[in-house]
């Protein structure tokens, strides 16, 4: 069978399920008696291993088989829950993860095979066990090889699994009647689709179809003989729903039997069944769940991924290119519009600014990504951190929904990744220390995002000991990074920004986790050179806060256009703090510093002509135009020749020539097609 | 096909410099544009002109005269951008003129060891003879490596 068409789906859809075992094993651990967790792990695990097997992955598939014997052993209460098996399984994902890299990388699953971790598995069915446990498998496996042919062979018995038994029980609640319908059509029948969907329509008139055999998508492909069953929820009797269905033509025979309700936990038999359907993840499934869903909503459990459309993102940079060019000749518009004077002119242009808003909101949002799909992976690596440094850490997460340029997500998982074990590795004490300074003995990380206008900030927060300032200045002396009287002389601010260097390291020990001297400099450029900021608050014994600022988009922003000499520049809004007139003979010289007194603030002065190599007359002026801008805490103002205005920018590149060039963020090509350069304040304060 | 693909490989783009010939394999060329006028870029090498707007791309242009430490001339009619593609990167350069596309078999190249020239040496990777003229043939990736 050529697979190669489903590999897409298989992998994004393997992703999918182990996120759901590593989500769930986490709830596991921590409620070990729930067996609806376990219920939910093992149909992910078997799902997991029918698509590795459809693929013929079968190092993924043995894996997947191994582990869910234990499963199925844990849910027989043949073994217990604990912290070890627990660990084990989640080799087991980390293996099946290994599997799907490959996979992504080559094509193929590999040659590891991981037969320790598959030796675990099965000593923690135990010896004797371990056998039966496979025997039992076997028995399983050739049941469910049964069940699979029987399903197309003999209808008579629909196999229902545990969701739609649910979704039947909930309906018994509600007094409507439960009923399996086996449909026979003539032998004579030529258009057998046509009929059947005509007798699919009766049938949604006076109910809902639940499930049918084969499925609805075999049926309009006309995949099946002459007969089909359906199981069918309605508050009509069985009576007038025969007598609906006899009187359309070439209908031969129509059976219909009640279906009882049934408590979800016995239903071992029909669930296995079911999963057989899954198995093979039919697109007839999910038309199915989605009419059973769509309706009442009892059954929200079915189909948890929301509908989503999978759109290559190089489609989506198009159309933003287009909506670019759309911002720019409107911004052209703009600029002859304001040589001429006449209303029709303007209204026109009016509308053509909102739509033109709306376009690149639309574009911008269809890009946006909840931050959920990068803090999903945190809580398993918080536990495996936590176990691994024998600590007592809890992760509680906030704001998962709050909404990213998918560029950006890509990004930011690293920084954050290094944030969170900086935290658990540096921050929260050892058990002992924290109960000495009478804190709790679980440390608490919390990890929180939000919107904040234009930016989104994202926070890290520990309640540890806080970065104590004295040790970092005494490593700053012993480093020989800075000479023992500044140090001296540095303020807390300072010394904090020294952690932000390369090659800057306080733990005592090199663990695994940190203290190799790489962190936080690598997480400043990197949210740095998504045009975020990085700030830090900390207080000795309290915890430290880690706060990430950033923003919403990327490739459109808001300027301020600005002329230096006889050049236009661009500085980002979102940099500048106010504009502000200064006398010249106000600016004052203070340590080899000029700066000047605002409102009691002393800001240090940059010439953007000098900076910048640009040529302009600044002797001849009496007043300066400064422009203060802002980065985190610290202020510095730009001394500009003249303003030109506000206006919305399309953000571009340099190209990888010019890419090393520090003082500049990009370029953007102005109303009359000249090409004006973005400042990045950033890097000149 | 493999025919077609070695005239490919032996076609130069040829332009001019100064008094010299230079050529560019045509692998390498995306475009030829009339000049546009650039946006000079602060904190770069004086060879580097400025960034031009190539229908909406922005495009880093070299001026080559400077860059071979030729004398600066004003801009022509004949003023042509060649807008050249290594790898990753895009960017123009700025020649005199651009005067034809030669084909040259392998016997007509000869190694850049055999042949040196002032300012430009460290570029060429060879010399085409076609007739009695001479092209120096320009190695386009060292062109484009900023030094």
């Amino acid at each position: 069978m050529d697979t190669n068409q489903y590999l897409e789906i298989f992998i994004d859809e393997s992703r999918e399920h182990l996120q759901n075992l590593n989500d769930q094993m986490l709830q596991l651990e921590n409620n070990t008696d729930d067996i609806g967790i376990l219920n939910e792990i093992f149909r992910s695990a078997h799902t997991l291993k029918g698509m590795a097997g459809t693929m013929s992955f079968n190092k993924m598939s043995v894996l997947t088989h191994d582990m869910e014997n234990v499963l199925q052993a844990l849910r027989n209460r043949e073994i217990k829950v604990t912290s070890d098996l627990i660990d084990v399984l989640f080799k087991c994902l980390d293996a099946l993860g290994y599997y799907i890299d490959n996979i992504v990388n080559t094509g193929s699953e590999g040659d590891n095979e991981f037969t320790d971790i598959i030796e675990e598995l099965r000593n923690a069915l135990g010896g004797n066990d371990g056998s039966g446990g496979s025997g039992k498998a076997k028995a399983e496996k050739a049941s469910e090889k049964a069940s699979d042919s029987s399903s197309s062979q003999d209808k008579k018995l629909i196999a229902i699994n545990q969701y739609e038994q649910n979704v039947i029980n909930k309906a018994l609640d509600d007094g409507l009647k439960a009923l399996q319908i086996d449909i026979a059509l003539n032998k004579g029948c030529m258009l057998k689709s046509a009929r059947a969907f005509i007798i699919f329509q009766v049938l949604e008139r006076n109910g809902e179809v639940i499930k049918s055999v084969p499925s609805v998508e075999d049926i309009e492909d006309e995949k099946f003989d002459f007969e089909f069953s359906v199981v069918f929820l309605t508050d009509k009797s069985p009576e007038l729903i025969n007598k609906e269905l006899n009187q359309i033509s070439e209908v031969e025979s129509v059976i219909i039997n009640e279906v009882g309700a049934k408590p979800v936990e016995k239903l071992k038999e029909a669930a296995t069944g079911a999963q057989v359907t899954t198995k093979t993840p039919e697109p007839g499934n999910n038309v199915k769940s989605g009419t059973s869903h769509g309706d009442n909503g009892t059954a929200s459990k079915v189909n948890k991924a929301g509908k989503t459309v999978r759109v290559d993102i190089t489609r989506l940079d198009l159309l933003m290119n287009l909506v670019s060019e759309l911002i720019i000749q409107k911004t052209r518009l703009e600029d002859i519009g304001s040589q001429r004077d006449s209303n029709a002119y303007h209204e026109a242009l009016e509308s053509l600014e909102r739509i033109t808003t709306d376009l690149h909101d639309a574009v911008m949002k269809v890009r946006m990504v909840p931050v959920e799909s990068v803090f999903n992976r945190f809580p398993r690596m918080i536990r495996d951190i936590s176990r691994e440094l024998g600590k007592d850490i809890n992760l509680v997460m906030s704001g998962e929904e709050t909404e990213l340029d998918r560029t950006v997500i890509d990004e930011i998982g690293d920084p954050l990744i290094h944030l969170l074990r900086n935290s658990a590795d540096h921050g929260i004490e050892p058990v002992e220390e924290r109960e000495k300074a009478g804190k709790p003995r679980t440390g608490q990380i919390s990890l929180k995002a939000y919107q904040d206008g234009n930016n989104v900030v994202i926070e890290v927060a520990d309640d540890g000991r806080g970065i104590d300032i004295e040790k970092v200045r005494k490593k700053l002396v012993e480093k020989g990074m800075v000479s023992k009287e500044l140090a001296g002389s540095l303020s807390k601010n300072e010394i904090i920004e020294y952690l932000f260097r390369p090659s800057f390291s306080t733990a005592d020990k090199v663990t695994d986790l940190s203290g190799r001297g790489v962190g936080l400099d690598v997480v400043k450029t990197k949210i740095e050179s998504l045009g975020g900021n990085v700030e830090v608050e900390t207080e000795t014994g309290k915890g430290s806060r880690f706060i990430i600022r950033l923003p919403l988009t990327l490739a459109i922003i808001q300027a301020l256009m600005i002329v230096v000499g006889n050049e236009k520049y661009a500085i980002p809004l979102n940099n500048i703090k106010e504009i502000v007139r200064v006398p010249v003979d106000e600016i004052k010289q203070v340590q080899n510093q000029e700066v000047f007194l605002l409102r009691n603030n002393l800001i240090p002065v940059i010439w953007l002509n000098k900076v910048l190599g640009v040529t302009s007359d600044e002797k001849s002026k009496k007043y300066l135009t400064v422009v203060i801008v802002k980065k985190g805490e610290k202020l510095s103002g730009l001394v500009v020749d003249s303003l030109i205005g506000q206006q919305e920018i399309v953000q571009k590149s340099l190209g990888k020539l010019l890419s090393g060039i520090k003082l500049l963020a990009g370029a953007t090509i102005l109303g009359d097609g000249s090409v004006a350069l973005i400042l990045d304040v950033n890097s000149m304060i | 096909m493999e025919k077609a693909n070695n005239l490919d490989i032996n076609q130069f783009v040829v332009f001019k410099l100064d008094k010299e010939d230079y050529g560019i394999n045509i692998n390498k060329v995306s475009t030829i544009e009339q000049v546009l006028p650039a946006t000079r870029v602060p904190n770069t090498p004086d060879y580097i002109r400025g960034v031009i707007n190539l229908r909406g791309d922005i495009i880093p242009v070299i001026d080559l005269r400077k860059r071979f430490g030729l004398p600066p001339v004003e801009d022509t009619e004949d003023t042509r951008i060649i807008i050249v593609k290594s790898g990753e990167v895009n960017a123009g350069m700025i020649v005199d003129s651009v005067s034809e596309v030669m084909h040259l078999d392998d016997n007509s190249v000869e190694n850049a060891s055999n042949f040196i020239s002032e300012g430009s040496a460290g570029y060429v990777m060879g010399a085409g003879k076609a007739g009695d003229r001479i092209v120096s043939l320009l190695d386009a990736d060292k062109i484009m490596m900023l030094d």
